[in-house]
């Protein structure tokens, strides 16, 4: 890029040229900004405005364009230039829509436009456009790890859409737990009857497919690389190690039920008490017939426990909902119904939950007369007669139901292999030498399920309650490692039926995300994003930071301890570079320079003028949005920020802190999502990483004679558009008491 | 009739023990929509005499399942219902508690096991005794009858306390003191007693209590 040339396009459109002056806009980019071409249209984004550019492009081989218009988050598909770099100057929803309107505040609003052109041109000379990675090799093929329902349902469905994919089945035989039913609940209409699991058919058509690699008696050994050239040594039961490549991993390892062993209060061991799986078998052995107990003793009466060891809140067995044992347990009382109406079945539950059609299920026991009590059952005494003693919920009374058997209603435990909280501190005493932690890590390593070798753990990190996932509301399927997705039971608990709709869902963003990475694209939340981060290693003090605080476990490290990035499973976040206390982290198109230099160029006010700077680091995800959505509904807010949107709070280099203070800004606030255990960071932990940060720059300020309140940091919600207006606001009178920065004029 | 009516409900007992639930569906009017009760509590929630109740129909409800059947049927709860449908328009489930309610207090009654002395359930016997004699209802003869139930004196407090009324009645002609002497009834009264006669043997015979 030896000739770069620099332009910029104002437009005067949308009231734009009404209420600020333009040429003076022009002027700054021209003379300020440097700009070598310097033009304004009154309707930018329209056809004969893009062509303008366009030419500018194509004839004056204009490299760098800044568009001083609405928001970069406007007229996306009309501003967009391939092979040029790009900045956007927010005139409209940043300034013309936010700033009071009138003669009154024609100085501030000028004022403001033209810090934001100057914004502009100095961040477009700093980048360069992405050219993106192509792989020629890129693997599109697809593991799946599971051939369980989950797990044999996405490879039928990435096979259906025309890849290829191989499945991992650690049995001899696919079906998992499902294959383990006497029938499934009802997923069609009318929901009245338990249905055909459908396995051996599925297993049929998983072999009779060309597509389909089969597996079976097989566990990974290990698994290295990153999405589009995945290296997974697959371990038969021989002895034999093969090796696959593919592009994507669909994780489908299902569930475990919670040991009923650990429930003796409930007569979890006692003779004539069973749990869901127990009676599944018992049903299976009579395949429709009168089910008979383990000894043999016709069942004339059967009583359901349900959230047998679950929803508990003692802390002693598992804290959540399973989510399918009432379904479940209305489908083994019909059993018994539908063999011999006669025989007494009670179901005794404390909320009954029965999710997507499962009420006309519900309904159809009823209506056979399956009995639905609500209460908790304390004790439960197996034997020959078994009783249940329970409180009734509604009559509010202790009572005790005499029974043939007793089905417990256990939960899921999912078989998300290695905890990567328990497994951090082991690897780190081992790694200073610790015996005991060597053998600990080396017995912990062989539970784990993907054996990923991975600097940061051999499994993805784990959610909630030991669950594969990454977020419950916005990212389905995604986990915390790049072209891995989990689906089905192991990563929440579900019933059948949402288990391969799950499956179907994983296994097309396992499509994305080889597709992606085959021309080097980010996946989600920035999919599509050509650009990577590189690293100055020269200037690398090898402190780990960026590889320890990456969300996604997308750097490793090399013997000497540098940073080994890997694109592919990069999301493209710069959390990485918000870290590096050296600065040496960056992407073409955003860096510590493209940020740091838009702080550097805005025009701070001396202090006698009365006029604060005060400087916004909104997320791009959230908070930016909704200070955009605030310009739409025209609420005001104070003409003295200076908004830069940045990639993610994570990414927000205390350098930029600094720089700015230093400049005589009286105050930073930044702006980033919701952190902590219902967080809605798009990157997990860049929000809280931000807040960790900026925790500790508290003692530096002071240090520097500046009070702690003048850097803030807040979460926002992209509906807190009206929210964010007053944040501001608020923050500026508080400024405003504070008084000047001492440092204005030592710029 | 009060012995065949104990030899039914001795047979009921002898047919369905450890089954209420089946008993109600086979005797009570609707009773067969019982087990489709959810437990929700919209109809406790709506009964405008809920808290003057020993039972709301959640309860009884869940207490039929539990196999209550001597709480159930000696509950006054049945008895206390004004038919406001407010339970049964806000049932999510649809059931038809009123009619639930109403069918359980007529099999109670019936039994014999209903709460004695209970008001509303010696009115309506009052009541349909004093209907079924003339085809129609002699409003002095019940009203009178209703005063007196409790003895003379009783009757006599009550009669004129409410004198003022009875002769505001009288003066608007509302109330022929005539009637006191049998009243008048029905045009065709023996054609009016076979159809009832008829009935009780149709509904003796679908709900079981044939002697």
């Amino acid at each position: 890029m030896a000739d770069n040339k620099f332009a910029a396009y104002i437009c005067s459109g949308c009231g734009i040229g009404d209420a600020m002056k333009v040429p003076q806009l022009e002027a700054i980019a021209k003379k300020e900004g440097k700009m070598a071409i310097v033009k304004s249209h009154p309707f930018l984004c329209n056809a004969e405005g893009v062509q303008m550019i366009r030419d500018d492009i194509a004839n004056e081989a204009v490299t760098h364009v800044c568009i001083g218009a609405c928001s970069r988050r406007a007229k996306t598909e009309a501003f967009q230039f391939e092979g040029v770099a790009m900045s956007r100057a927010n005139l409209r929803e940043g300034v013309l829509w936010v700033v009071a309107a009138g003669k009154d505040h024609d100085e501030v609003r000028q004022e403001m436009a033209a810090d934001y052109i100057r914004m502009g041109c100095a961040e477009v000379k700093k980048m360069t456009p992405p050219a993106g990675n192509t792989k020629e090799s890129s693997s599109k093929r697809i593991l799946v790890v599971g051939g369980g329902m989950s797990g044999m349902t996405a490879a039928l469905e990435i096979a259906a859409a025309g890849y290829e994919a191989v499945l991992v089945e650690k049995t001899g035989a696919l079906g998992g737990m499902a294959a383990q039913l006497w029938k499934r609940q009802p997923f069609k209409e009318p929901y009245a009857a338990a249905q055909e699991t459908g396995v051996a058919e599925m297993a049929a058509k998983i072999a009779a497919n060309p597509k389909i690699k089969l597996h079976l008696n097989t566990t990974i050994a290990e698994t290295s690389g990153a999405p589009g050239r995945f290296a997974v040594k697959l371990a038969q039961e021989s002895g034999a190690v093969s090796e696959e490549t593919v592009g994507a991993i669909v994780q489908a390892t299902g569930f475990t039920t919670y040991d009923m062993a650990k429930l003796p209060e409930l007569g979890g061991g006692q003779p004539n008490v069973v749990d869901q799986a127990g009676l599944e078998a018992l049903a299976m052995a009579t395949k429709g017939g009168a089910i008979k107990r383990a000894d043999g003793k016709e069942v004339k009466s059967v009583v359901f426990v349900q959230c047998a060891g679950q929803r508990d809140e003692t802390g002693t067995h598992l804290s959540y909902c399973s989510g399918h044992c009432c379904g479940t347990s209305i489908k083994q009382a019909t059993y018994f119904k539908d063999q011999n109406p006669e025989i007494d079945t009670v179901v005794m539950y404390q909320d009954l939950r029965v999710p997507g059609m499962g009420e006309d299920f519900y309904r159809s026991a009823q209506e056979r007369g399956v009995i639905f009590t609500k209460g908790k059952a304390s004790t439960v005494t197996g034997g020959d007669s078994c009783n249940v003693t329970f409180k009734d919920l509604i009559l509010d009374e202790e009572s005790t139901i005499a029974t043939d058997l007793v089905v417990l209603a256990t939960g899921q435990v999912p078989n998300a292999g290695v905890d990567l909280e328990a497994w951090n501190p082991v690897v780190t005493a081992a790694e200073g030498g610790n015996e005991e932690a060597k053998i600990q890590r080396d017995a912990m390593r062989t539970t784990s399920v993907l054996k990923l070798n991975y600097r940061q753990g051999p499994d993805v990190p784990q959610f909630k309650h030991g669950f594969a996932d990454s977020h419950f509301i916005c990212f389905p399927y995604e986990t915390r490692r790049t072209g891995i997705y989990a689906a089905g039971p192991v990563r929440r608990p579900m019933d059948i039926l949402q288990a391969t709709d799950d499956a179907t869902g994983a296994a097309l963003k396992a499509i994305q995300a080889v597709e992606n990475a085959a021309v080097g694209r980010a996946a989600h939340p920035r999919s599509g994003d050509l650009s990577f981060p590189t690293a100055r290693l020269e200037g690398c003090t090898q402190c780990k930071r960026c590889t320890v605080e990456c969300p996604f476990g997308a750097i490793d490290e090399d013997e000497k301890r540098f940073p080994v990035f890997n694109e592919e499973r990069c999301r493209r976040c710069g959390t990485c570079m918000g870290a590096c206390p050296v600065r040496v982290i960056s992407f073409e198109n955003y860096s510590c320079d493209t940020v740091g230099s838009q702080v550097k160029a805005v025009e701070v006010p001396d202090e006698d003028e009365e006029k604060p700077r005060i400087l916004v680091l909104a997320c791009e995800n959230d908070a930016y949005p909704a200070l955009d959505m605030a310009g739409m509904a025209r609420i005001n807010y104070s003409a003295f920020v200076r908004v830069i949107p940045v990639r993610c709070l994570g990414s927000v280099n205390t350098i930029w802190i600094t720089d700015a203070l230093n400049a005589g800004y009286d105050g930073v606030m930044m702006m980033g999502c919701k952190k902590g255990d219902e967080y809605q960071c798009h990157f997990v932990k860049g929000s809280e990483l931000a807040h960790y940060r900026m925790s500790k720059i508290g003692d530096t300020l002071t240090q520097l004679g500046l009070e702690p309140e003048r850097v803030q940091t807040q979460e926002v919600a992209i509906t807190d558009n009206a929210r964010v207006v007053k944040l501001i606001n608020d923050y500026v009178a508080e400024l405003e008491k504070l008084g000047p920065s001492p440092m204005k004029g030592f710029g | 009739m009060t012995t065949a009516n104990q030899s039914a409900n001795l047979g009921a007992l002898e047919r369905y023990r450890n089954n209420f639930l089946k008993e109600v569906e086979a005797n009570v009017e609707e009773g067969h929509m019982v087990k489709m009760c959810m437990q929700c509590g919209v109809c406790a929630g709506s009964c405008p005499f809920g808290p003057h109740w020993e039972h709301s129909p959640q309860k009884i409800f869940m207490m039929i399942r539990a196999g209550k059947r001597d709480e159930v049927l000696g509950s006054d709860s049945m008895f206390m219902c004004t038919s406001c449908y407010n339970c049964m328009v806000r049932c999510p489930r649809e059931l038809p508690i009123t009619h639930i309610m109403h069918g359980l207090a007529n099999y109670a009654h019936r039994l014999g096991i209903a709460p004695k002395g209970q008001p509303t359930r010696e009115f309506a016997t009052l009541f349909w005794n004093n209907a079924i004699k003339k085809g129609r209802v002699n409003e002095l003869t019940l009203t009178l009858r209703h005063y007196f139930r409790g003895g003379l004196v009783s009757g006599i407090k009550e009669a004129m306390a409410m004198q003022s009324i009875g002769l505001g009645l009288f003066l608007a002609k509302r109330l022929n003191p005539m009637e006191i002497f049998g009243g008048h009834g029905v045009k065709d009264l023996k054609g009016f007693h076979a159809i009832i006669a008829k009935a009780k043997e149709i509904e003796d015979r679908k709900k079981g209590f044939t002697a």
